[in-house]
């Protein structure tokens, strides 16, 4: 097999073995993405420098070929979270990530395509055009980390960093057939993540199998005085949770979830999962979220309402692009805000920051913000009372398989619902990790999330491992 | 429930520009999120606290140290205009 198509962990051990060496991954990776990005459209830049470590390659350096999704800062590489009001921007700073990735001896292949500014679910909202699904090329790979998830889906990365503010991880390793993990909040620090909305913003791995998640978020993982909601709390060794063993672990199953809008064969690739474990030793139990259908309208208010408070700051003063009315004899400073924001920002951005600011804004703010808070609650604690009585949850990732492109981009609404499984993960800050389980009669995968307590990723690493290690569902590989 | 004047309004408030069309077709499109969102009405949340914040922060203080930071000459190079070390901005009173 080709060096690109290996995982990160087979690729260290052959390092290990003198068998092959970090140079000759990258440039197999990078000899690849000439051939298959034309069709693919995963990245939007390739680095110039691949080498973002400056450490020698020792025992215990990490040298992997890593696409970074363009929301991630890297000090002197262009990042516009792919929208036209950053093009140019070159960060003067790293992202910790980037500084834990640089320590670890990661390898830089370039930044990834993704819907600006994390708003969508389908990566069609980029101003650097639509990535395709390697697996259906018709296909969107999903959202908003789309490019970092077909990137690794089609051989085009070893790893991917993505961000997942309600799903922008995990419903796009759903539909491109990878494994895709959202960490608790708090436990990846997001300085240098361009913030989409604070609360509920997590940064995560996107790899072809758990053990590769496993490795990436040991890096990824960590206090950091720079991003003050991360938490102060040790980083286990998740790979030391990857054992072969749920036995009498008591996994839920939301009735909630179950119901009308989700795809037959999604439902059936599920249950057969939910069967595999079983033979496995886990019990499941029914749960109640009773609170489910109320996600996504609680996400919507609260994620545009952060995004239209954090999207303030681009003004055109101190960077980004800068639009002076054509038309006017006089330019007054609120004239040159409005006309840079109103060419810079994309259809979708525009949308999101108009709702937030309406939800915000005087004489709307209890009816919609303040109780988007309320309900927030409401669905933390459905998890809070779940979880007193089971070890994890277990979903699907998206109640279908990937979508046509185009198909969706008509009605906004159509899309947020495409995100129902996994809005409540960020609303609630707990982890969760979607991994494949099955493939439609089509060939698109699917995906099955699972869910844990904040902090409890190992118990995420082992039923997934378990799961994977009795399946042969992430072996089947994409004809890139 | 929300008019092309509310649209022109929060346009204003966000500092965005919008061509005429564009206000009719944000109208529409928001109009359609807020019905959705009206299903919130459903819950009774007088006696709920909000939770704007998943973790039990508290304020992260640090002693008040002088660290390195970026140069002027950094900070100033992504703008577009600038003049005399400042950020060059259209005139702000008339």
């Amino acid at each position: 097999m080709k060096l690109n198509a290996l995982t990160a962990h087979e690729i260290l051990d052959l390092i290990k073995d003198k068998q092959t060496t970090p140079q000759a991954v990258l440039d197999e990776v990078q000899q690849h993405i000439k051939q298959s990005d034309k069709d693919v459209h995963a990245y939007v830049r390739l680095a110039k420098n691949s080498n973002i470590s400056d450490v020698s390659v020792d025992q215990n350096a990490i040298p992997i070929p890593i696409g970074i999704k363009d929301n991630i800062c890297i000090k002197g590489e262009e990042t516009t979270c792919c929208s036209k009001l950053l093009t140019g921007f070159k960060p003067p700073y790293n992202a910790t990530v980037i500084e834990k990735l640089k320590a670890s001896g990661a390898m830089f292949v370039g930044h990834t395509n993704m819907d600006e500014f994390a708003f969508g679910s389908s990566t069609e909202n980029s101003f650097y055009g639509v990535t395709h699904n390697p697996w259906n090329l018709e296909c969107v790979p999903g959202g908003s980390s789309g490019g970092s998830a077909a990137a690794v889906a089609a051989n085009e990365a070893i790893w991917a960093i993505g961000s997942d503010t309600g799903g922008s991880i995990r419903q796009p390793a759903s539909f491109c057939g990878v494994v895709g993990l959202k960490p608790t909040y708090g436990r990846v620090s997001r300085y240098g993540l361009i913030a989409f909305a604070s609360s509920l913003d997590q940064i995560g791995p996107l790899t072809k199998d758990v053990t590769d998640s496993a490795l990436l978020l040991n890096i990824l993982a960590g206090h950091d005085s720079k991003d003050s909601t991360s938490v102060d709390q040790p980083v286990p060794d998740y790979t030391k949770a990857l054992t072969k063993d749920v036995k009498n672990l008591k996994i839920g199953v939301p009735k909630e979830y179950f119901v009308e809008g989700m795809d037959a064969e999604v439902k059936a690739s599920v249950m057969q999962s939910i069967e595999v474990l079983k033979q496995c030793g886990a019990q499941f139990v029914d749960v109640s979220l009773p609170h489910t259908e109320y996600a996504v309208a609680t996400y919507y208010i609260i994620a545009t309402a952060e995004a239209s408070s954090n999207l303030a700051r681009f003004d055109s003063v101190q960077y980004g692009l800068r639009q002076n009315p054509a038309q006017k004899r006089k330019t007054t400073l609120v004239d040159m805000y409005e006309e840079s924001r109103s060419v810079g920002f994309g259809e979708e951005a525009k949308r999101r920051i108009m709702l937030g600011t309406y939800s915000l804004s005087s004489g709307y703010y209890d009816a919609y913000y303040l109780k988007g808070l309320k309900v927030r609650t409401l669905i933390k604690n459905d998890f809070d009372k779940a979880f007193e009585s089971v070890d994890a949850i277990i979903t699907p990732t998206s109640p279908t398989t990937a979508f046509k492109i185009g198909a969706r981009a008509k009605n906004p609404l159509d899309m947020y619902l495409s995100d129902i499984y996994t809005i409540s993960a960020n609303l609630s800050g707990i982890p969760g990790i979607s991994i494949p389980c099955g493939f439609s009669k089509e060939g698109l995968p699917i995906g099955l999330q699972i869910l844990a307590k904040p902090f409890d990723e190992e118990m995420l690493f082992r039923i997934a491992y378990t799961f994977e290690q009795n399946t042969e569902w992430h072996k089947k590989k994409v004809g890139f | 429930m929300i008019s092309d004047k509310d649209v022109k309004y929060i346009a204003g408030l966000a500092r965005i520009h919008l061509e005429d069309d564009q206000v009719t077709h944000l109208t529409k499109d928001l109009e359609g999120i807020l019905h959705y969102i009206e299903k919130l009405n459903k819950l009774d949340v007088t006696q709920v606290d909000p939770t704007s914040h998943v973790l039990p922060l508290k304020n992260v203080y640090r002693e008040d140290e002088v660290k390195p930071s970026l140069s002027q000459e950094e900070v100033l190079k992504f703008s577009v205009e600038q003049r005399d070390g400042s950020f060059k901005v259209p005139k702000v009173i008339e």
